[in-house]
């Protein structure tokens, strides 16, 4: 098996080895969430920015358990519903991980978690103004992802699917049209359930996937770590070889000279 | 002298502090944190020269689990 992908992604600048984003939330332990990590070979890995218990500091935390040497941290706007409250989560998550690197999403719905895609271009212009590497979490729609690009955002992450219902990739056309409409690298965010459809998105050509329920919500989280690292490389690889074009009807795969009947 | 301060939506009383001893008299590393003292991003090297007064406002936060 190939271990080195000679092809890095590259976002905001920096190089990236493995093209699988992971999530930190949902673990049944922080030991369970570490390895799952590590299995996964993923090397950026979102986190959440929350406020400080000032009444029990007897819960660990988050960073206690990360190696920032190791990993680049994407703090994320989760649970924001308006341009103000992501821009404000945003300016804390710098200060507070002394990185520009932000999954900027502003949700519209709780019911769907699909994103409010006005408030998210809004939130997208100032935050590249005020110099972050944002990372949208968007709708699978090409027009939006062309005006996220065109506001200078260093990526666009468009849904396979709602967030955590791990139904796969329900648009793949969609997924092309994006690819062919922008430059900037596209990662599918959110609706991956199995490691098919992690290879799925890959061999459609998309530039990486992020995913936290998929792994986490996974009966062996730690087994789905592996598969996930897997299927990413695998659908990357294909992606690359070029797969056969579809046919309605058989190609021999043997020769027809020297059949003895 | 006690002051009245709202931290993380909660009222606190508290002495007159920097910051930085405040977070401190909570057990917090200043180092995992961000604050906001009313509304705006207090910058780590100011922690220990930002004296809390009377009303402010303070969200302290970090990182937790999440997608």
């Amino acid at each position: 098996m190939p271990q080195q992908n000679p092809d890095k992604l590259v976002i905001g600048g920096r190089e990236f080895t493995s093209r699988l984003m992971v999530g930190t939330g949902k673990y049944a332990s922080m030991e369970q969430m570490v390895r799952a990590i590590e299995i996964s070979g993923a090397e950026i890995i979102t986190v959440a920015v929350r406020r400080v218990n000032i009444s029990d500091r007897s819960k660990e935390s988050l960073l206690d358990h990360i190696d920032l040497k190791k990993y680049t941290l994407l703090p994320n706007t989760a649970g924001c519903y308006t341009a103000d409250d992501a821009i404000r989560t945003c300016r804390l998550a710098r200060e507070a991980g002394l990185s520009d690197f932000v999954k900027l999403e502003v949700l519209g719905d709780e019911k769907t978690l699909f994103p409010d895609n006005e408030e998210l271009l809004k939130a997208a212009a100032v935050l590249v103004k005020e110099g972050f590497t944002v990372l949208p979490y968007t709708s699978d729609d090409p027009i939006v992802c062309k005006k996220l690009e065109d506001i200078g955002c260093a990526a666009v992450m468009p849904l396979g699917a709602p967030i955590g219902s791990g139904l796969g990739i329900r648009n793949p056309y969609n997924i092309r049209i994006i690819m062919d409409t922008v430059k900037v690298p596209v990662i599918v965010d959110a609706g991956v359930g199995t490691a098919s459809d992690a290879a799925i998105a890959m061999e459609l050509g998309c530039d990486g996937i992020l995913m936290n329920t998929g792994i986490a919500g996974a009966r062996n989280p730690i087994a789905m770590a592996e598969a996930m690292n897997l299927a990413v490389r695998a659908g990357r690889l294909a992606y690359l070889a070029g797969r056969i074009p579809k046919k309605l009807y058989a190609t021999a795969s043997s020769p027809i000279e020297g059949i003895i009947a | 002298m006690s002051l009245e301060i709202i931290v993380n939506g909660e009222s606190r009383t508290t002495t007159p502090l920097s910051v930085l001893d405040y977070l401190r008299s909570l057990e917090i590393d200043p180092a995992r944190v961000a604050v906001e003292l009313n509304m705006d991003i207090l910058p780590k090297g100011e922690y220990a020269s930002t004296m809390l007064k009377q009303g402010d406002q303070l969200e302290i936060v970090h990182f937790v689990g999440g997608g």
